[in-house]
């Protein structure tokens, strides 16, 4: 059978279906320029627009993968119309990655809309694109798998969300993007290398601000790990909760 | 040859057993029907042989398949309607279809032009274009059906496929139905009107609380209950009064009024119409019509499962309200 049909059809759908919606699209532009303009007012000196891009882009990217997945799911879950994917003959790690990739597509779309503003504000030059892009993409595919593995623990669309939030808010803080890790209390620091975002985060920071610490290399290996790891945890999880 | 073949088939959540030591097959080109009330079961049967949920024990096979090692080639082969039509509320009913064959790897030219003939074969042409949460009870059903059918499987699984919807299209999604199954579908039905799987098919399965407790042709289950030989005869003038008559002129004959101009005869032993004829001509009752009666299905269901009618009635209401 020819899955690629299957897989570009499902893929397709969710972004006609869900992604390009017009309050999807509203979401992916306001959410990132609040962040600025959260640190902008904030900010009693001129803010370095360019140290804040790796963290508005890390966030607009696990904001916009969790909540979307997360929901999107769930709602087919309850109107049963994801029951018609798992009866399609097609193989679960490519329906699930078929599923994700609408996520991940958005996440990245979400991720430059910062890049996009900030270009305007301040000089751009001297980023170094191709590891940025890479951990842009890790950060969408990570946060997009625990998006899922939030859709396969609930039932409602607002379990969905109250329990992203459970996990994005502490993130935020843990993952060194603000705070850096090894200026955390000692006993959060083993937390926050539990996170793909502090990896991911300080890729983002090495190219964009050159102030990484771990080197890119080790952080983009430690990624795929988690992208590989989380990818076939949520998938195991679909077998056995969603498969009776 | 048999489409499908379930031996043994359970399934426990925890101390439940939802479906417990199933056993049957259904042979290519038949409408089998899977009747018992909401919660016997059916739904859990479905999703066991579709893919939905893995059984604690047992196996089932469909063309030939093994639902729990080959069960994406199964579903290849398979249709199914579920209970609930779930079918994409945003998308057109043009949309979905080719999106459902889509998942089957049919290209695009091939799945565009299926869909519009379903469409067209189903009475839906003029709403092609219109989104499906747009669609009445009977419209969605209709159309969920159609997309169970694209990829043309050999068998099809109908969950529940007229609950809530109007008469109308109740009769036109069993004319479908049968219309199917001539062309060679294979049909698995599970429904709880009783006269829908009279109406419909070849044999039944009765499953109550989880475990099948019989199965046959309609033909052999209503022999099995009619203990006795029941004849109505229906009179132009007034032949009903005649009750008295009748139990002193025929002993062995029980005889009941059934409505204002029939009366119902009822004997143990075979009926013979001739005395009976002739007694109504020489009192000059003309009777216009002579029916045997034979137990409906509902009744066969009745007394092999115990089950209340006024149960299964209560159970249609409430999931036609739903």
């Amino acid at each position: 059978m020819k899955s690629w049909i299957a897989f570009w059809n499902i893929l397709m759908k969710d972004m006609r279906n869900y992604y390009l919606k017009p309050p999807n699209i509203s979401w992916g532009i306001i959410f990132p320029v609040a962040w600025t303009l959260m640190f902008l007012l904030k900010s009693p000196t001129a803010v370095d627009v360019r140290g804040l891009l790796p963290g508005v882009m890390s966030l607009s990217v696990l904001f916009g993968t969790t909540s979307m997945l997360s929901v999107t799911l769930t709602f087919e879950r309850r109107s049963r119309s994801f029951e018609r994917l798992l009866l399609a003959p097609i193989d679960l790690n490519l329906l699930m990655l078929a599923k994700t990739s609408g996520a991940i597509v958005f996440g990245l779309v979400n991720a430059f809309v910062p890049v996009l503003f900030a270009a305007f504000l301040t000089d751009l030059s001297g980023i170094d694109w191709l590891p940025a892009l890479g951990a842009i993409f890790l950060i969408a595919v990570t946060s997009t798998l625990l998006g899922l593995f939030i859709a396969v623990s609930v039932k409602e669309i607002f379990e969905a969300q109250t329990f992203s939030n459970f996990f994005r808010f502490p993130m935020i803080f843990l993952c060194g993007l603000f705070i850096p890790v090894e200026s955390l209390p000692v006993f959060l620091q083993p937390i926050s290398y539990m996170l793909p975002l502090t990896y991911g985060a300080d890729i983002l920071k090495s190219s964009i601000s050159q102030n990484g610490h771990l080197g890119v290399p080790i952080n983009f290996l430690i990624l795929l790990a988690f992208a590989v790891g989380l990818f076939a945890v949520s998938v195991r999880n679909v077998k056995h909760k969603w498969i009776y | 040859m048999d489409s499908l073949e379930v031996k043994q088939l359970t399934k426990r959540y925890g101390d439940l057993a939802a479906a417990d030591h199933i056993s049957f097959s259904v042979r290519d080109g038949e409408i089998f029907g899977f009747l018992g009330p909401n919660g016997a079961g059916k739904t859990t049967t479905i999703n066991l042989l579709t893919g939905l949920a893995t059984p604690t024990s047992g196996s089932a096979r469909i063309a030939g398949f093994d639902c729990a090692t080959e069960i994406k080639k199964a579903q290849r082969v398979m249709g199914i309607v579920p209970d609930e039509s779930n079918l994409y509320e945003e998308m057109d009913g043009l949309e979905n279809l080719s999106f459902c064959a889509a998942l089957y790897g049919i290209g695009k030219e091939e799945r565009e032009k299926k869909a519009g003939e379903l469409l067209q074969k189903f009475g839906l042409a003029e709403a092609g274009r219109k989104p499906f949460g747009a669609y009445s009870k009977g419209m969605k059903r209709k159309l969920t059906i159609a997309a169970a059918i694209i990829h043309e499987p050999k068998i099809l699984f109908l969950d529940e496929p007229t609950t809530g919807i109007d008469v109308a299209s109740a009769r036109q999604i069993r004319e479908l139905i049968r219309t199917l199954n001539q062309k060679g579908t294979t049909i698995f039905l599970t429904t709880h009107y009783i006269e829908e799987a009279e109406r419909l098919c070849n044999r039944v399965a009765f499953i109550v609380g989880g475990k099948i407790v019989r199965i046959g042709q309609l033909d052999e289950l209503m022999r099995e209950v009619q203990q006795e030989n029941v004849v109505q005869l229906t009179f132009a003038n007034g032949g009903a009064d005649l009750k008295p008559a009748l139990r002193e002129n025929f002993p062995h004959v029980v005889v009941e009024a059934s409505g204002t101009d029939a009366l119902r005869f009822r004997s143990a032993l075979p009926l013979n119409l001739t005395p009976l004829m002739r007694f109504f001509e020489q009192k000059g009752i003309t009777v216009y019509e002579a029916r045997i009666m034979r137990p409906s299905l509902e009744e066969v269901f009745v007394k092999i499962t115990g089950i209340a009618l006024e149960k299964m009635k209560q159970e249609k209401e409430d999931k036609g309200k739903q």
